[in-house]
């Protein structure tokens, strides 16, 4: 019995670490600045949790293997255990766990503990039930005023945009996400109604979007294309559902863009839209 | 205390009516067993949402006519509704971790055997005991009248998840199922916590007070010491969230703005502007997510501590070996229940909250993991040189430590800030927290089941079908969430009624088929156990009080053991819980109750307390 228990367990373990070896599911190629560090912090982190997975079931299974009680005449070994080995481990795992915490903050550190640099690209984000907004700045580079009380879905504002702002005047909203390649991007994410959450798994990147609360996020995209965003918060009925697109455009693209009047930015939109194909992902 | 004591053999009598005895007892034996029936009852109801919910993942928009019967709302048509589907995932949730995590190990388990195990007659407050089950019990119904009551005719429940984050959570036009549903969801969360005040106090004064002559505090079994620290931070962090769920309640119907802010714009309508939707402000959604996960972190813990002493006291037996470390596993349940209480935060590394703290919560998080390592270092070290016997509880409480470690390791994943951000809220989160908080603890109650059973019932479960259960189980629970892991990594978002409308998802469709498959058959074996249990209360083999040469206090007693545990006469204890393979000791256990030789009387420590006073 100790000795079937063992090999399953071993096997148990062979056939998990392997899924994580073969990478068939895995995370989609990274675009942006940041990503390769958390990927490297990954992979590390991975193999320290796959080597004492790995260790502690070896372990568990030769226990197991080994000591079952086969008749032997002799009883087992009277032990109450070493306070000396207790020292060890509890040492040498405090090292390394508390290690890769620290280690695992530098990225973190280096979005969320500056500001975003100056000459970031400025994007509003307004979420609401199933629908993204995108409020952008124009060629003044300020966002206009926004005022829940001037939200009106018929006339197609859906943020609240105060048109007799003067710093309005050249603003323009869109349900997809454009931005430039290569230049830090900031992100003001608000929401009208409840928690959303915004998720690019090529960005590695995710910040909730809270009713109240105006909160400032930075990044960089390097990779130009279009890319799947989804809402990872739990936002109600269709949160399945909540899903647009983040459009990485080259830098002289991107700002012809933002220069375009109203009318045409909507056409270019949808051109652009239809221009990038979405990465293949192996089936 | 001691001045009214005497040592009159004084004997509680055994109530004699039906009701007093089986259905309002005041015996801690009898409560026990009518929490864990409640788990038993809960979990199936948990596991069937569960087995629909991988349904509805695997084979989406499929008729189920049996559902459109069922559930007219949820499924109109055979064809499960999103709405439907969240449902699943609150009430899955919501029922497992209060109903089931936190009812059979602490409620079900501590109060069957702590008393015993501490040499006690029963629990300091029997009434309170009682009091505290039937409260459950009310909660349980009022969560299942959520589902059924919901005041909506598309859908069956609630649908803001277990966590229910406001304003979600909060308004009753945020969607389907958010309006009576929600309410009743609150309702039942807040007697619960009620229900586990009473019993956390219950435990804490009966092991503090109760203990019997000798036995000290460092002779008790690790059960003891886990079902101790699972009612302190239950008795710390319960408050905590029935203050939550007041407030969150007073938002709902009484127009406060605790936990929702101003100028929120909803289904088309701006709060204040229609009687509908009151005007709200001021409030923080995040102050609740604080207020949740400060009950919500310990909560794990209270889930999973029981299942550590479970596995700490079988591994020891079935080793034939002494605990490897005794003093070492004690600091190392204090440490976790004190870490457990600086930790929240890593559930809201991304929520908005200030990102110095969460590097704060980041690296207390991963210090958590340092006495979860000893634990299983020790764990392993028990089983170092043993004689093991493979009995199916043993088997559980072997399958135990692999699966925390499994379960447990990737929290050095998610404890990392920069991490979390493209793991949080994805099927990685899932994989890690069903396998150590629930897979895990409920593998330490099967343990438990199969190792107290003849305490309990008189009579051995059937090692047998014991055995069949076990295997299948262990394998089945390998196959259902490793692969939710990689499902993670590549991004796959937990509560998605469908995973149909993103394409980085589609490549991911065979490893959801895989898993339903899985799920549904390790759900199906469950049936075994469910059979075994009740097969064996009534056909089992008929067991003596020892059953396992074990050395605890409830293995001297008869089995069943006596209304008053010890029929009379408390016993002395003179040594540590787990005496096994002494040398030059006739047999190869030393029952606690056995004299060192030469020493007459009663051990130190303990309450002295021997016999009976009032």
């Amino acid at each position: 019995m100790g000795r079937a228990l063992a090999v399953i367990i071993w096997i148990l373990t062979l056939g998990s670490v392997s899924l994580f070896f073969v990478k068939k599911w895995w995370f989609p190629t990274s675009i942006s600045e940041h990503a390769p560090a958390i990927d490297r912090q990954f992979l590390l982190t991975i193999i320290v949790v796959g080597l004492s997975f790995t260790a502690a079931q070896i372990g568990l299974g030769y226990m197991v293997w080994k000591y079952g009680d086969r008749g032997q005449k002799d009883r087992a070994v009277y032990s109450h255990g070493s306070n000396r080995l207790e020292v060890i481990w509890t040492i040498v795992t405090a090292v390394i766990f508390i290690g890769l915490g620290i280690m695992g903050q530098s990225v973190w550190a280096s979005l969320h503990f500056n500001k975003a640099p100056a000459g970031a690209f400025k994007v509003e984000v307004v979420a609401q039930q199933f629908q993204w907004n995108f409020h952008y700045t124009g060629k003044d580079g300020v966002l206009g005023r926004t005022d829940p009380g001037l939200i009106d879905d018929s006339a197609l504002n859906f943020i609240g945009l105060d048109e007799s702002d003067p710093n309005a005047k050249d603003d323009q909203t869109h349900s997809v996400i454009a931005i430039p390649q290569g230049q830090p991007v900031e992100l003001i994410l608000r929401s009208k109604d409840v928690t959303h959450n915004f998720w690019v798994p090529q960005l590695r990147f995710k910040q909730d979007l809270v009713p109240g609360m105006a909160i400032s996020v930075h990044f960089t995209a390097v990779t130009p294309g279009k890319y799947e965003l989804a809402c990872a918060e739990l936002c109600g009925q269709l949160h399945f559902k909540m899903r647009s697109y983040m459009l990485v455009l080259p830098p002289a693209e991107h700002q012809a863009l933002m220069a375009l009047p109203q009318e045409q930015f909507q056409a270019r939109m949808t051109e652009l839209l239809a221009k990038y194909p979405l990465p293949t992902y192996e089936q | 205390m001691s001045a009214e004591m005497h040592d009159v053999v004084h004997r509680h009598p055994a109530p004699t009516g039906f009701i007093r005895k089986y259905i309002f007892s005041i015996d801690h034996k009898v409560i026990g067993i009518q929490y864990i029936m409640l788990a038993l009852a809960a979990v199936l109801v948990g596991m069937t949402m569960s087995v629909l919910m991988r349904m509805n993942l695997s084979w989406p928009g499929t008729n189920w006519p049996i559902l459109g019967t069922l559930f007219p709302g949820g499924a109109p048509n055979g064809v499960m509704s999103p709405e439907f589907y969240l449902s699943l995932v609150t009430m899955h949730g919501t029922i497992m971790v209060f109903f089931v995590l936190t009812t059979a190990p602490q409620g079900g388990f501590g109060n069957y055997f702590l008393p015993i195990q501490i040499g006690a007659e029963d629990m300091a407050f029997p009434y309170l005991n009682m009091l505290s089950f039937w409260v459950t019990l009310v909660g349980f119904i009022v969560i299942l009248a959520a589902i059924f009551f919901s005041g909506s005719e598309s859908t069956v429940g609630p649908i803001g998840g277990w966590t229910g984050y406001p304003p979600l959570s909060a308004l009753a036009n945020a969607g389907p199922g958010q309006g009576m549903g929600m309410n009743l969801w609150i309702i039942s969360i807040a007697i619960f916590c009620v229900g586990s005040l009473l019993g956390a106090l219950n435990f804490i004064t009966t092991l503090l007070n109760m203990r019997t002559r000798g036995m000290s505090l460092m002779r008790m079994p690790l059960t003891c010491w886990a079902w101790f620290t699972t009612a302190v931070l239950a008795l710390l962090s319960f408050p905590v969230l029935l203050g939550a769920g007041i407030l969150l309640l007073l938002d709902r119907v009484a127009g406060t703005s605790f936990f929702i802010p101003g100028g929120l714009y909803l289904t088309g309508v701006l709060s204040g502007s229609s009687p509908n939707f009151p005007l709200h402000t001021g409030g923080s959604p995040i102050l609740w997510q604080h207020l949740f996960w400060f009950f919500g972190h310990p909560e794990v813990y209270i889930a999973i501590l029981p299942g550590m002493g479970a596995t700490s006291h079988i591994l020891s037996t079935f080793a034939r070996k002494p605990v490897f470390g005794y003093r070492a596993m004690v600091f190392a349940i204090f440490a976790i229940g004190l870490l457990g209480f600086f930790v929240w935060g890593h559930h809201m590394f991304i929520s908005g909250m200030s990102p110095y703290s969460a590097m704060t919560f980041s690296i207390l998080t991963l210090s958590i993991g340092v006495p979860s390592a000893v634990k299983t270092f020790n764990w392993l070290g028990t089983l170092w040189g043993g004689r093991i016997q493979f009995t199916t509880a043993m088997l559980f409480a072997i399958g135990f430590v692999s699966l925390f470690v499994a379960g447990g390791i990737t929290g050095l994943v998610l404890g990392q800030t920069s991490l979390d951000l493209p793991m949080h809220d994805t099927y990685f989160v899932t994989a890690h927290f069903h396998l150590v908080m629930g897979v895990a603890s409920i593998f330490g109650m099967f343990a438990a089941t199969y190792f107290w059973f003849p305490k309990m019932f008189g009579r051995l479960m059937n090692e047998r079908l014991g055995k069949l259960h076990f295997w299948v189980t262990f394998v089945g629970v390998y196959c259902i969430f490793v692969p939710m892991h990689t499902m993670g990594i590549a991004g796959m978002p937990r509560r998605y009624a469908q995973f149909t409308e993103y394409e980085f998802l589609k490549s991911l469709h065979p490893l959801v088929v895989f898993v339903s498959i899985a799920a549904i058959f390790t759900v199906i074996v469950q049936l075994i156990f469910y059979f075994n249990l009740f097969w064996s209360i009534f056909k089992g083999k008929k067991a003596d009080a020892n059953p396992w040469g074990a050395t605890t206090l409830e293995w001297i007693t008869d089995s069943p053991p006596p209304h008053d545990n010890f029929a009379g006469v408390l016993p002395t204890v003179y040594r540590g819980p787990y005496e096994f393979a002494v040398p030059g000791a006739p047999n190869d256990f030393v029952m606690q109750t056995e004299p060192e030789p030469g020493e007459g009387d009663g051990g130190v420590g303990g309450n002295g307390h021997n016999g009976h006073k009032h």
